[in-house]
């Protein structure tokens, strides 16, 4: 690939006498300003090797530091159920916890509606229907996550209220962040199940067809099953996505972290307690600068393996036809 | 047609009346389902109309307006048909001596136009200020309990419809009261912040794309850089935010404040906009990169084997025919990492952009607040008319976003059509 340039002259030393007598040396010339070029691509690209150590490195370290003071110890930091750095308790759980929950909310919506729509997408959509339905979820997907915050709080969060009493549902929740969560991840899932859906021959679809299926047991038994490790990825990606959201939850999960799995109390998930931390003016090397960088590298480790994971899925997991 | 019974599988196979049932049911659970799934896209089209209409119902409406000062008491004719002189004349004699004093530092009375006079006039003579809003639903379909509403509370007040995506809105600078709040200074911000990130993201984005696609051989570095750039789009934008914290705004704050250009130079801290430009751009890169990739690998390579054959060199071979024609590719790839980083709030948040700020932007080293941000600390407020403006902030930055994807779209085709 790299070498197409070389025409098999190199090392030979060639002349050949061109046509107004001179002789023509066809060796290698060198030439510095190709390679300068090639060193500067090679730059740029190795930049983002960079961001990534940079990342790691400033996780780790603040980590380090957030460890290493005296009020905290990484066992109470994995098990203890309470974060209140006023009175020096910092345990993951509550914010993880609340994390999960958006999540799972999140998942338990997107994950039939963005299945549902990509299989009506590539299995049934005949074209014209298809280039109208599918800019809706483009658009959806293009929309920034602070408005499907503001979504939450003005729209869903009042929806809540309305339909289970404003006794039960308090004003910031977990569950309308999820369920919001979920129309924003909606588009995701489907537009990457689709794409696996698509990728299934049309070969098999005619073959299930000749043998009786209907379209509906096509659809499910054949294709589904032969695109499951596409879709199982994007199920993934999904998660991903949902734990490192911020701005829904910012605003419509409530501040303040606290230990519950009732989705109508407010509860603060991690990224909204990193957001809302560092939204004052932070003070460096203070406990608190330091707590939201070891709430992130529990969330970088969390989406990190999430993704590598969903790699995996689909490197092992997956039908390769002709 | 009639289905003979085959003996070997009579208990097995329907036939006959069972076999037409049979086929009837699947039929019917296959329309069930077909109907599922179909209003499972429905469902996503309600939420996108719900949505665009929850913030449309907020952006516009009703507002009652109440002044402590009669503008009758000041002249005979309306204020708004005074001449420039007039409107002076009411000013002065009507401002008290330390709002005088302020205001004339700003700008000196004597020179404001009429318009500018007027607000100056309705602000603090009249001390004009929006007591209640309403919805725009609650204005097309329950005007009668707004107008009973005003009358029980605010018998004083006079109701308008009020649209608060204007001119004015967009101009205005930032202020404590949302009905003289405008989002100028993060407008201002976000074109300064996406113009860096864009100067930083598209020439390394690109020339990353060119290396892995061109020049990079099969070997364990550049699988490396692959999966790592295949990664990094997996990273959540926050965790982006505080690599920024750390390092461009900690650890390079003597290079990001600016203070490298000499004494009382630059900002105070490392919160500048080139400290939020080189974050973004770091976050979009890996969309970059991958869209850049998947253009110059579509193009064929016959064009390059004709470009060697001429005798060309690998760099102009790539220059003069590999990125002509990848081009439309490339730059709807960079736009939509565009659009990405103008929607982008998180990351800000955590970096420490300003959220109350009334001086324009001078440079990539000043502070600066962005659309985003400010959508974010006016819906974080709980008062009504914060949310009013914040669904007018929303209009706007989603108008920004349709251009540039329009933008996107006009630019491919027209590059598209001169190959």
């Amino acid at each position: 690939m790299a070498n197409q340039a070389r025409v098999g002259v190199e090392g030979r030393s060639t002349a050949i006498s061109g046509v107004s007598g001179e002789t023509l040396n066809l060796r290698k010339r060198s030439r510095p300003g190709e390679k300068f070029i090639q060193g500067l691509l090679f730059v740029c690209g190795i930049i983002s090797i960079f961001t990534t150590t940079g990342i790691v490195y400033v996780l780790l370290t603040e980590s380090w530091r957030f460890f290493g003071s005296p009020e905290v110890s990484i066992i109470e930091f994995l098990t203890s159920t309470t974060w209140q750095p006023r009175i020096g308790a910092f345990g993951i759980w509550p914010l993880l916890n609340s994390t999960l929950m958006t999540s799972f909310i999140a998942m338990v919506v997107a994950t039939p509606l963005g299945l549902g729509s990509a299989i009506y997408l590539s299995e049934y959509a005949t074209p014209r229907i298809r280039s109208i339905l599918k800019p809706v979820l483009e658009v959806l997907a293009g929309i920034p996550t602070v408005v499907y915050g503001y979504f939450a709080i003005s729209f869903m969060t009042p929806l809540l209220r309305a339909i289970f009493g404003t006794g039960t549902v308090q004003i910031y929740n977990t569950g309308s962040a999820g369920l919001v969560m979920g129309i924003m991840i909606l588009p995701l899932i489907s537009s990457m199940s689709e794409d696996a859906l698509s990728a299934v021959p049309r070969s098999l679809r005619e073959g299930a067809y000749g043998l009786g299926a209907t379209r509906l047991e096509t659809a499910l038994r054949i294709v589904v099953p032969s695109a499951f490790s596409g879709i199982i990825a994007a199920f993934i990606i999904g998660i991903s996505r949902a734990v490192g959201e911020t701005m829904i939850v910012a605003i419509a999960a409530g501040a303040g972290p606290r230990f519950t799995f009732n989705p109508f109390e407010a509860a603060e998930t991690m990224t909204g307690h990193i957001a809302r931390i560092s939204s004052g003016d932070l003070g460096f090397d203070t406990i608190d600068y330091n707590s939201i960088f070891a709430i992130g590298l529990t969330l970088f480790i969390m989406t990190l393996g999430l993704n590598i994971l969903s790699g995996y899925v689909v490197r092992r997991f997956r039908e390769v036809y002709e | 047609m009639r289905a003979e019974p085959i003996q070997p599988f009579t208990r097995r196979l329907p036939y006959g009346e069972d076999f037409k049932r049979n086929i009837a049911r699947r039929r019917f659970i296959g329309h069930i389902w077909r109907y599922m799934f179909f209003s499972s896209l429905i469902i996503g089209m309600i939420a996108l109309v719900t949505l665009l209409g929850t913030i449309v119902n907020r952006a516009f409406g009703t507002i009652a307006v109440q002044e402590r000062v009669n503008p009758a008491t000041l002249s005979e004719q309306p204020l708004e048909e005074l001449s420039q002189e007039e409107l002076l004349a009411i000013a002065q004699a009507n401002l008290s001596g330390n709002v005088r004093r302020r205001l004339d530092r700003e700008e000196p009375l004597e020179q404001r136009s009429a318009a500018e006079l007027l607000q100056v006039i309705e602000e603090f003579v009249l001390q004009r200020e929006v007591v209640k809003s309403w919805t725009l639903s609650e204005t097309l379909f329950n005007y009668s309990h707004i107008e009973a509403e005003a009358a029980e509370q605010f018998p004083n007040a006079r109701l308008e419809f009020k649209s608060w995506v204007s001119w004015d809105f967009v101009v205005r600078p930032m202020s404590r009261t949302p009905a003289l709040a405008g989002i100028r200074t993060a407008l201002l911000g976000s074109t300064w912040m996406i113009l860096i990130t864009m100067l930083i993201a598209f020439p390394i984005g690109v020339g990353a794309a060119i290396y892995l696609e061109e020049y990079a051989r099969d070997n364990l570095v550049n699988r490396i850089i692959q999966t790592n750039i295949n990664n990094l789009a997996g990273v959540p934008s926050i965790i982006y935010g505080m690599l920024g914290l750390a390092i461009f705004v900690r650890n390079l704050e003597y290079l990001t404040s600016g203070r490298f250009m000499g004494e009382g130079m630059g900002a105070a801290n490392g919160r500048t906009l080139i400290s939020a430009a080189m974050t973004m751009a770091l976050l979009i890169l890996p969309l970059i990169i991958i869209n850049a990739q998947e253009a110059i690998r579509a193009v064929p390579n016959s064009l390059r084997q004709a470009s060697y054959g001429l005798g060309a060199t690998k760099w102009q071979t790539i220059w003069n025919h590999v990125l002509p024609v990848a081009l439309p590719g490339i730059l709807t790839g960079t736009i939509l990492g565009m659009s990405r980083a103008v929607g982008e709030t998180a990351p800000l948040i955590v970096i420490g952009a300003a959220t109350y700020i009334v001086t324009d932007p001078s440079g990539p080293f000043s502070s600066f607040t962005a659309l985003p941000i400010q959508i974010y600390n006016w819906t974080s407020r709980p008062q009504d008319q914060f949310r009013d403006i914040a669904g007018a902030g929303i209009v706007v930055l989603l108008i920004l976003l349709l251009s540039l994807n329009a933008a996107a779209i006009l630019l491919r085709n027209r590059f598209q059509r001169s190959l």
